[in-house]
């Protein structure tokens, strides 16, 4: 099995410099690339069927045709990469920014030149302290041998690529919003369109691409279309990086398939529930993922497979929920992030997650009511796709709709005994 | 007035960025390096440097999670809430810490020493429960680990003193 975006990872240990990197294999298909026309570079990512690894999974090809080209294109066009991982359960891009940042340059580099971008801005949550760090590092590297500046490896390309490191707010990972951050100002999110591809940052053409899917693009330059497809259990390209955390016996990180099944992850690799805790639930790929149950342990983690089964593949980090932990007490939790993390932009989402964390404290606390259920039914209905300005509200109704449907005894026995039946 | 010290970093930073504008969330960053926290006075300087309202500068200011706009300890304690750490013990961190150190989430140890704060997801969900201590990564986290790296960072603070007042370390002590 190939694990084209981990195979150089050593967690531990150093990530690779430049001359391991190149030693490897590294930056031919920035070379290879430079050699193409900017649209076989697009075309070959087309072909390769690579889908955004945020969790929205939009075609990252069509994504970036829409970026106006041609001479009469404005400049400067910027490529940035949303390094931003805050959602809560996702821990996949750290290990690439910390694992091999030499990959994420190089994948910003080709597709920043697939859509002839000038300048490039990595968008890096502050915590990821290493992370910066190390990816400091490498850019320097990457200017000093000529990869990042004037005339890319003698070509008559250039590129600029500046590091920055935000101040943190979950709303700056939606990419209108990260834009306005980058801008210097509150993140919150603006109306599309027009989208970023045609007027983004500073209003100019701009495209915005997480970092495990920029660490995929250099492979599908360097292999071909045909191999990417082929890594892949479903009809979604490549491999993923593949997340549990819970309580189960070996949490962890893997890159998989694309496509592989719920159950292979958490009993194969994760090594299933520990001892004296049984399995109750999961949130497949991150905070704003709809609930799944046993029943769909045996869908296929991509994109296609978990929305037919209600739920989103999101990041693919998926969180256990155990038979000891209290499934109202996890959606508090959960909607507390929600409410704190709202930007305030639009009342459905400010007020409504208010409304929503302080309903679900009440059934914590033990002062539930037979009519908060309905309440919760309606903000959920409230908070989805179409009645606010971005998709934060709508990443927030997922947990909670799906988990007043598969947990709606546990709820009941909140209104009626008037406790948290978790709380001793 | 910014210090001459910031004012070279921030210009420092301005290579990266088109407007002066942009500058701000950086500069707001390098004033809290240097000031361990942004007052209203901070607000003024770098509103002041970068021709910027000082109200608008503070809706900034404001929106993001890692600009302290109240004064914080010599050490910050980002603990994590998130759902990960939730479930694997976050209440049990939190109350542990009450105990140890007298403070609640947002408060402040009366000797200036910690401060308290409930962070988002720090991307550690495999080793949860994790937390931060100023830039520091810590996880798999149970009370007994808790004490052992309070323990450290008390000892820190112990020899700090006493390099304090034993003097600088070439022996001029002569007033000057």
């Amino acid at each position: 099995m190939e694990t084209p975006l981990t195979r150089s990872i050593a967690p531990e240990k150093a990530p690779p410099d430049l001359a391991q990197y190149e030693k490897a294999g590294g930056y031919a298909a920035l070379r290879k690339a430079l050699r193409m026309a900017p649209g076989d570079v697009t075309a070959a990512v087309k072909e390769a069927n690579l889908r955004g690894r945020g969790g929205a999974g939009f075609p990252t090809a069509q994504k970036w045709s829409f970026v106006p080209m041609g001479d009469d294109a404005p400049h400067p066009k910027y490529f940035i990469c949303n390094a931003d991982e805050m959602e809560p359960g996702t821990f996949k891009d750290r290990l690439l920014l910390e694992g091999d940042p030499h990959q994420l340059i190089e994948g910003m580099i080709v597709s920043a030149y697939a859509v002839q971008a000038d300048v490039g801005y990595i968008f890096l949550r502050w915590a990821y302290k290493l992370a910066a760090q190390r990816l400091e590092q490498a850019i320097a590297e990457a200017y000093h041998r000529g990869y990042l500046g004037r005339n890319i490896a003698g070509s008559s390309y250039s590129l600029e690529l500046h590091l920055h490191v935000s101040a943190g707010r979950y709303m700056c990972g939606e990419e209108t919003a990260l834009l306005n951050a980058l801008e210097g100002k509150r993140a919150n999110p603006r109306a599309k369109p027009p989208y970023p591809q045609v007027s983004g940052l500073w209003g100019k053409p701009t495209v915005v691409n997480n970092v495990e899917t920029l660490c995929c693009v250099p492979h599908i330059v360097n292999k071909g279309a045909a191999w990417f497809k082929n890594l892949s259990r479903s009809g979604d390209g490549g491999t993923k990086l593949y997340g549990v955390s819970g309580r189960v016996k070996k949490p962890g990180l893997w890159e998989l398939p694309m496509g592989t099944p719920i159950r292979e992850i958490l009993e194969e690799h994760a090594g299933g529930m520990r001892n004296g805790y049984r399995f109750r639930g999961l949130l497949p790929g991150g905070a704003s993922t709809d609930f799944m149950i046993a029943d769909h342990l045996d869908v296929a983690m991509d994109f296609d497979s978990m929305q037919a089964a209600g739920s989103r593949l999101g990041t693919g980090t998926m969180i256990i929920l155990d038979d000891r932990t209290c499934p109202v007490g996890m959606l508090h939790n959960l909607e507390h992030f929600f409410a704190q993390e709202s930007c305030g932009w639009c009342t459905p989402c400010w007020s409504g997650l208010s409304w929503v964390e302080q309903i679900l404290k009440g059934l914590e606390d033990g002062k539930g009511e037979a009519s908060d259920l309905e309440r919760l039914q309606s903000h959920a209905r409230l908070l989805s796709p179409g009645h606010t300005f971005c998709a934060l509200a709508p990443g927030a109704a997922e947990p909670l709709q799906s988990g007043l449907k598969y947990f709606r005894d546990d709820f009941d026995r909140h209104i009626r005994e008037k406790r948290c039946p978790w709380r001793s | 007035m910014l210090s001459e010290e910031e004012k070279q970093e921030i210009e420092a930073q301005s290579q990266h960025y088109p407007t002066t504008r942009a500058l701000c969330i950086e500069a707001l960053k390098i004033v809290q390096e240097h000031r361990g926290w942004v007052s209203d006075e901070g607000i003024a300087d770098v509103a002041e440097a970068l021709q910027m309202a000082a109200a608008e500068l503070e809706g900034v200011a404001t929106f993001y999670n890692m600009i302290f706009r109240k004064p914080v300890g010599r050490h910050v304690i980002l603990l994590c809430d998130s759902v990960s750490c939730w479930i694997m013990g976050y209440d049990r961190l939190r109350e542990h810490f009450r105990a140890r150190l007298g403070i609640g989430l947002g408060e402040t140890t009366a000797d200036g020493c910690f401060t308290l704060l409930p962070n988002v997801c720090l991307g550690a969900c495999d080793h949860a429960p994790a937390m931060m201590i100023d830039s520091t990564h810590y996880q798999d986290l149970d009370p007994d680990r808790l004490d052992e790296i309070l323990a450290k960072y008390r000892m820190e603070e112990i020899r700090e003193e006493k390099k304090e007042k034993r003097g600088p370390a070439d022996g001029n002590t002569a007033d000057p």
